[in-house]
């Protein structure tokens, strides 16, 4: 059945029916939909788990209880799964096991750049890496049985071009895969040194069996033209953009498994062209290799190792250094310089209200990754830092060891719901244990928004929508150690300035959970649109402080966009000559 | 393994030579506009159209952060073979924008001879809203009288008058469809694909109106 289909789909309907039996994931962009795709099959095991270690350790015991699995993360989610990762080379698998890793050159959704191929290196375990949906779905679905023949997880790489980008795959019927036995095996699954001793040289020796696979695999091919001027070893969405530029006209090794890789298929290769040249987004882990291997190539000096290629930064690099291109593309004109649309909070966002509350009595604040990030931009410009999920609450901690007092009244650490199931709670255990007077706000906005809502340990369903048990946030944090725990709504400007304050005066750690639910939420009606009154409205600017998209500036006064503004209310309150208002009636409706 | 991978390779050369004489060239879009305007959904409508219709088509969505009231950008290509799944510089054939701003933004896109169909709406962006800058007058006159071959009209008064000021984005494709020689009643059905059946009533009228906008 012929099928459009975005590469996580794809990836999705490989794994289906390649016989997968549980997938345990925590969602990331650009990797999210992998998981969502297979939980519409109600035959199999589905799963938001609160991390990616949690979910690579759930796939590793549905494997060694015998059933095909899977998980799947963005690039940075392989960071916290790389525990169970290495190990899980040594132990091998019982039923093939799949990692999905999606990495994001340029950064569309991310706050690094990491590339995954390194872990695969590292952990030596093979990588696949697909150009295009067909593919993904073929090389998913394959890699069961790769995982299965070779004793090994197998690590499945994609990049945002390739998850997000749609092509025509042709998908095929599910495989009936029975599970297998579950045998007690000390010597495979339990690596204490003296296991894992024996363990490694049998690590050592299949990565070697792999690379004789490299040389002779579906994943690699080679594509000769006539032309021997030149030829390019390329992988992924490069491979794509090379195609595009030169069609058939030229030679290209495609790279499918990037770990381990060959080394005669790439001498042979090498040795028909009179000049090679790698093509590979990110770090040169192609190219380090074919240098190891002693052979003359072009790669980084002219292909960026920062951010996404395509078919035009490729052109101008082959340019440059001397290669004629079949077809240079006329553009009408030059695009005329135009403001910056960079994103922001959504109209009626319950962290806006919170985030007015820090900025007006200039707070220090902490921020952790999600929707909430956004608050860094202007005009609130209301975070300190970002790092990584679950870092803030770790970090007001080491933040106000070092600086005592002086910053314990006035910092705050801001997390989400989902991102503190993940990982803020240990490091809630970790201010309350190693007792500095730090305050947290939980910015509960009861889904995990920014991957584009999917459900949390806290919001009472599961990755079905099936009622599940909830995490009661605020008994779980008195539970880890913190007295003052309180609730307010964030809508109400009032309340929350009381509660920062108080709190931030008080003389124990605290935690402030800001509970409203994203508007997004197919639940959350909105409002009737607010307006203001011209007369009233005496240009002070003070609603536009806040930063909320509905509001503008136009003929000297404020004016609400009524195709935007839900009603929240939050300006209303900002608003010293009650210009901002409506049908109250109406929005209580 | 291998042998069947070459086997492969050899067939789609031969597929390619035989089809050399008729190939079809890639024909470029681009949907640009804000993150909450219902690109996504303009993408795919195109995609399952496109696909219908036998040709290989590739789609460039943009999920997660930038879809957060950002300027966003949606590629769809079709053709014979088409390779990469994005569009660069001076090879765009249409640019739909969602917006007046965001036309300007991807307007170097445009291979000459292309066209851009533009919504009129006014959407002022985060710094424009702050006072950082300036939301540009006239900036549509300006691209036209750069030669730029500009098609621009309100979407969003004929969306509200169907119903919603959503149903903006299919306003939008009906307009489009008028320009392609795609039969309507092959871009109803494959609205009638994508769109959810609660909502396809008012889709309809959204599209019909920006067909004969």
């Amino acid at each position: 059945m012929k099928k459009l289909l975005i590469g996580n789909e794809a990836v999705a309907w490989g794994l289906y029916n390649g016989g997968i039996g549980l997938v345990s994931s925590y969602p990331g962009t650009p990797s999210t939909e992998i998981t969502e795709f297979l939980a519409k099959h109600d035959d199999i095991h589905s799963e938001w788990a609160p991390n990616e270690k949690v979910a690579t350790e759930v796939a590793f015991g549905a494997s060694m209880a015998g059933m095909r699995s899977a998980c799947a993360m963005k690039h940075v989610g392989l960071n916290v799964a790389a525990d169970p990762l290495f190990t899980m080379s040594y132990t091998g698998i019982t039923a093939g096991m799949v990692i999905c890793v999606a990495d994001d050159p340029a950064m569309h959704s991310s706050q690094n750049e990491q590339d995954s191929r390194h872990y695969a290196i590292a952990a030596k375990v093979p990588m696949l890496e697909p150009s295009d949906s067909a593919e993904a779905y073929e090389f998913a679905k394959s890699a069961f049985a790769l995982s299965e023949e070779y004793d090994t997880p197998v690590l499945f790489r994609m990049c945002t071009r390739i998850a997000h980008s749609q092509c025509v795959v042709d998908v095929g019927e599910r495989e009936n895969v029975p599970m297998k036995d579950y045998v007690k095996q000390p010597s495979k699954y339990i690596m204490m040194p003296g296991y894992a001793k024996l363990k490694h040289p049998i690590v050592e020796a299949r990565t070697e069996k792999l690379k004789e696979l490299a040389e002779n695999c579906v994943y690699n091919r080679v594509e000769l033209a006539d032309n021997d001027e030149f030829g390019i070893i390329t992988s992924g969405c490069s491979y794509l953009y090379v195609k595009e530029i030169f069609g058939d006209s030229v030679s290209v090794l495609k790279i499918g498994m990037p770990n381990p890789l060959p080394e005669k298929l790439i001498r042979d290769f090498a040795a028909k062209v009179k000049k090679l040249y790698v093509i590979e987004e990110l770090d040169p882990v192609l190219e380090n290799h074919i240098r190891a291997l002693g052979i003359e190539v072009k790669g980084k000096e002219l292909f960026s190792a920062i951010g996404e290629f395509s078919q035009k930064t490729i052109r101008e690099a082959l340019q440059s250094d001397g290669i004629a291109i079949p077809e240079i593309p006329e553009a009408q004109g030059e695009a005329p310089a135009v403001p910056g649309r960079p994103p922001m909070m959504c109209s009626g966002c319950p962290h806006r209200g919170m985030y007015y509350t820090l900025v007006k009595n200039h707070i220090t604040v902490i921020g952790d990754i999600g929707c909430y990030t956004l608050g860094a931009v202007a005009p609130l410009n209301a975070l300190d830092s970002t790092l990584c999920m679950g870092a803030s609450v770790s970090g007001i901690h080491g933040f106000n060891a070092a600086r005592g007092a002086e910053t314990e009244k006035k910092t705050v650490a801001v997390i989400g719901d989902s991102t503190f199931m993940h990982s803020g709670m240990t490091g809630l255990v970790n201010i309350a244990y190693n007792a500095t007077n730090s305050t947290v706000i939980i910015l509960d906005n009861s889904i995990t928004g920014m991957t584009g809502h999917q459900q949390n340990p806290t919001t009472g369903y599961n990755i079905k929508g099936d009622p599940a048990a909830k995490v009661d946030l605020e008994a779980l944090c008195r539970a880890l150690g913190i007295n003052r725990v309180r609730v307010v709504d964030p809508y109400d400007l009032k309340a929350c300035e009381e509660a920062v304050l108080e709190e931030l005066a008080a003389e124990e750690p605290s935690v402030i959970i800001s509970r409203r639910p994203c508007v997004l939420l197919k639940y959350v009606k909105p409002k009737t649109p607010l307006t203001v009154d011209r007369d009233k409205c005496h240009a002070c600017r003070k609603c536009m402080k806040m930063g909320c998209p509905s509001i503008s500036f136009k003929d000297g006064k404020a004016q609400i966009d009524r195709t935007l503004c839900v009603g929240c209310g939050v300006c209303e309150q900002l608003c010293a000559f009650g210009a901002i208002g409506g049908n109250k009636d109406e929005r209580c409706q | 393994m291998n042998n069947r991978t070459q086997q492969a390779a050899a067939q789609m050369r031969d597929n390619c030579e035989l089809r050399e004489s008729k190939m079809e060239k890639t024909t470029s879009v681009m949907i640009v506009g804000v993150g909450g305007q219902g690109s996504l959904l303009a993408s795919r409508l195109l995609g399952t159209l496109l696909t219908d219709e036998g040709y290989d088509v590739k789609v460039s969505e943009v999920h997660g952060m930038s879809q957060r009231g950002g300027s966003v950008v949606t590629y769809v290509r079709f053709g014979d073979k088409v390779y990469s799944p994005i569009v660069t510089e001076g090879e765009c054939d249409y640019i739909i924008s969602f917006e007046k701003l965001e036309a300007a933004r991807y307007a170097g896109c445009l291979r000459k001879g292309g066209k851009i169909i533009v919504n009129t709406q006014q959407i002022d962006p985060m710094p424009v809203i702050t006072g950082a800058a300036e939301y540009p007058e006239n900036v549509l006159e300006d691209l036209k009288a750069k030669g730029f071959d500009i098609d621009d009209f309100d979407a969003l008064g004929p969306a509200m008058e169907a119903g919603s000021a959503k149903s903006v984005n299919i306003v939008l494709m009906g307009h489009f469809a008028a320009c392609t020689e795609i039969p309507k009643e092959k871009w109803i059905e494959a609205l009638k694909k994508v769109i959810n059946p609660k909502f396809l009533d008012m889709n309809l009228i959204a599209f019909e109106k920006g067909f004969s906008a």
